[in-house]
C-alpha cells in the first residue's frame, strides 16, 4: 500500500531513512519509526501468520497491542505484536506457520 | 521507588503527570505503545468553532510537557501484573519491576470486536486501526474500503480516511445477531447518529433530528430512508443495508451485502458483492480495566459508560488505598473529558500525599470543569453519559456508607 506523502491537513510527510530487514528470509525496506506491520503493510504484505491449527491467513487487526492477531517472531523471539515492533536494521522477522496436528485426522470424537 | 506510577500515555495520565510532577512528586508513566499519546494520537476532526482538533500535535505537546516537568516516561513496555503490599505497588513488566506510593491507571478503552463471517481475513481490521494506519503512520489501509457498523466513532474516522484521500465505498450495517441489537438495528443506529447531526453536513440526518425524538416519527423516517443511501461527507450510508459475511481467498475482495428491512432482517434476493481491499468493523470503545481487576478493585457495570468500570468517585479515587483511575478508564468519553479527569486525578493524589489544604480546593474545582466540558463536547460517545456517571457516583456512596472507611478526601 502506498504511503501518505500528502495530506490537506496534517501536511508533507517527513522524509525518513531506509531501514532494511528480512521477513520469512526475503530482504524488504521500511523506514525508520515503522512498526513491523506498517513496513510490510507499505511493501502490500498482508498476511502476517498462518493460524496455528486451520492454517487460515491472519493480518492485523487493532493495530494497538490489544487482539494479538499480528503475533510475529522477532530473532527467534516467538509471539512478538508486529504492531508494536519497531523494525531495526537486520531484523529478523518470520510468520507463524501451521502446525501439526496428527491426532485430528482421524475426524471428531463423536464419529 | 518513585512517588506515583501512571499506567497509559494517553491525555487522562500524561495530564496527570505534568501536574503531580510540577508540584513535586516523581512520576513514571508507563505505555506499551512506542509513542505517547494513545488513542489521542489519531483522532483529526473540525470542530463547531470551524479549528482542527489534531491528536498528533496535542500528543507530542503533552509529551514535550511531561518531559520538561521532569516527569520519566517509558515507551514500549508493558505492564503485565501489579501488587499492592506494605504501602508500594510493584508493578511488573515484560522487561523490569518498578515501585511507587500512589498508582494512577490510566489506561483508555480497547474496541470492542463484532465477529462477523470472514472477519480473520488478513484486510480486516477495527476502524482504531485504519486510524492509526492512516493518520499517525500514514500507510493507506487499503485502496477502497467498506466500513460495517455506523456509529459515532465510525463516521469520524471514516472522515478520516476519506481526507486521507482513502476511498470508502460504504458504510453499512452488520448483520444481526443475537447480540448485536445495538450496532444492527436501523432504528437503535440511527438513534444514536441524531446525536452528531451538526457534524454531519447531509441535510437529511439534520432534516431528520428533531423528528427523532418521536418513536412513531423514527420509524417513519427509517421507512422512507432511501435503499441506495445518503451521503455523509463523500460516502454513502446505508441504514438499509447490512453486511452478511466479509469474503475473499487468503485475504479481503469484498463483502457481501444485502438489503433489510426496519428491524435489520436481511430480504432474501437482495444479496449483492461490494468490492474492496479493506474492511474496517465499527464496534464502538470499552474501558480497558483488566488492571484494576488485579488490584481487587470492584467493579460496576454501566453499559452508558461502555461497560465494566472501576469503582470511583469523582474525586478520581478508588476503594482501593493509593489507588486512583482516571480517562476512558472510567467510561467512554471524548479526549478533552480525560485531560481534565487526568487533572482531578492529580490533585486528588496531591492531597492525599500532601494533605494541602489548597489541593483540597483545586480537586473541587477541577471536578466542575470535568462536568462544563462533558456539557460542552462536540460528540459524546453514549448520550446517556450523564446518567452512567450518576450511577457511578450512587455506587460509590452505597459503598462508602457499607464501609466505615471514611473517604480520604473528604
Amino acid at each position: 500500500m502506498d504511503r501518505i506523502n500528502h495530506h490537506p491537513i496534517l501536511g508533507e510527510r517527513p522524509k525518513k531513512e531506509a531501514v532494511t530487514f528480512t521477513f520469512d528470509n526475503t530482504t524488504y525496506v521500511g523506514e525508520e519509526g515503522d512498526t513491523v506491520a506498517v513496513a510490510l503493510l507499505s511493501n502490500d504484505i498482508r498476511t502476517l501468520r498462518h493460524h496455528e491449527e486451520s492454517g487460515s491467513a491472519r493480518g492485523i487487526y487493532c493495530n494497538i497491542g490489544h487482539c494479538f492477531e499480528c503475533r510475529v517472531t522477532v530473532n527467534d523471539i516467538e509471539g512478538c505484536r508486529a504492531c508494536l515492533t519497531v523494525i531495526e536494521d537486520n531484523m529478523k522477522v518470520e510468520s507463524g506457520k501451521r502446525l501439526p496436528n496428527p491426532l485430528k485426522q482421524g475426524g471428531s470424537f463423536d464419529e | 521507588m518513585s512517588d506515583l506510577i501512571i499506567v497509559g500515555a494517553g491525555p487522562a495520565g500524561l495530564r496527570a503527570s505534568i501536574i503531580c510532577a510540577r508540584n513535586g512528586l516523581s512520576v513514571t508513566v508507563v505505555d506499551e505503545y512506542m509513542k505517547a499519546g494513545g488513542r489521542l494520537l489519531g483522532q483529526l476532526y473540525q470542530e463547531k468553532d470551524g479549528e482542527w482538533w489534531n491528536g498528533l500535535q496535542e500528543s507530542e505537546r503533552l509529551y514535550e510537557e511531561a518531559l520538561s516537568s521532569g516527569v520519566e516516561i517509558k515507551l514500549g513496555l508493558s505492564v503485565i501484573h501489579i501488587e499492592n503490599s506494605e504501602n508500594a505497588w510493584t508493578v511488573h513488566t515484560n522487561a523490569e519491576l518498578l515501585t511507587s506510593s500512589y498508582l494512577l491507571l490510566a489506561t483508555g478503552a480497547a474496541e470492542a470486536p463484532q465477529p462477523i463471517d470472514g472477519w480473520t481475513l488478513p484486510g480486516v481490521m477495527s476502524v482504531g486501526a485504519a486510524q492509526v494506519m492512516t493518520t499517525v503512520q500514514r500507510v493507506k489501509p487499503g485502496n477502497a474500503g467498506v466500513i460495517i457498523g455506523i456509529s459515532v466513532l465510525g463516521s469520524a474516522i471514516a472522515m478520516e480516511l476519506d481526507m486521507a484521500g482513502i476511498h470508502i465505498k460504504s458504510m453499512v450495517l452488520p448483520k444481526k445477531t443475537e447480540f448485536n441489537e445495538e450496532f444492527a438495528n436501523p432504528l437503535h443506529v440511527m438513534e444514536s447518529l441524531s446525536h452528531i447531526s451538526h457534524l454531519a453536513p447531509s441535510k437529511l440526518i439534520q432534516w431528520s433530528s428533531p423528528l427523532l425524538k418521536w418513536k412513531y416519527m423514527r420509524n417513519l423516517s427509517t421507512r422512507f430512508f432511501p435503499k441506495r443511501g445518503f451521503k455523509i461527507w463523500d460516502f454513502p450510508v446505508h441504514l438499509r443495508k447490512a453486511a452478511l459475511e466479509i469474503v475473499g481467498e487468503s485475504k479481503v475482495e469484498g463483502v457481501k451485502v444485502a438489503a433489510i428491512d426496519i428491524n435489520g432482517n436481511p430480504i432474501e434476493g437482495t444479496e449483492e458483492i461490494i468490492e474492496a481491499d479493506f474492511v474496517c468493523i465499527a464496534g464502538g470503545l470499552y474501558p480497558l480495566a483488566e488492571l484494576a481487576a488485579l488490584t481487587g478493585c470492584p467493579f460496576l457495570d454501566a453499559a452508558e459508560l461502555g461497560g465494566y468500570v472501576p469503582l470511583h468517585s469523582e474525586k478520581m479515587e478508588t476503594p482501593v488505598d493509593r489507588l486512583f483511575v482516571a480517562g476512558n478508564i472510567t467510561g467512554i468519553e471524548s479526549a478533552k473529558v480525560a485531560l481534565a479527569q487526568g487533572e482531578v486525578a492529580a490533585y486528588s493524589i496531591l492531597q492525599h500525599a500532601t494533605n494541602h489544604e489548597n489541593f483540597k480546593e483545586k480537586v473541587n474545582r477541577s471536578v466542575e470543569n470535568v462536568q462544563q466540558i462533558r456539557d460542552q463536547a462536540p460528540l459524546s460517545f453514549n448520550p446517556h453519559i450523564n446518567e452512567g456517571r450518576k450511577k457511578m457516583q450512587n455506587s460509590w456512596n452505597e459503598w462508602l456508607n457499607e464501609h466505615t472507611k471514611s473517604s480520604h478526601l473528604a
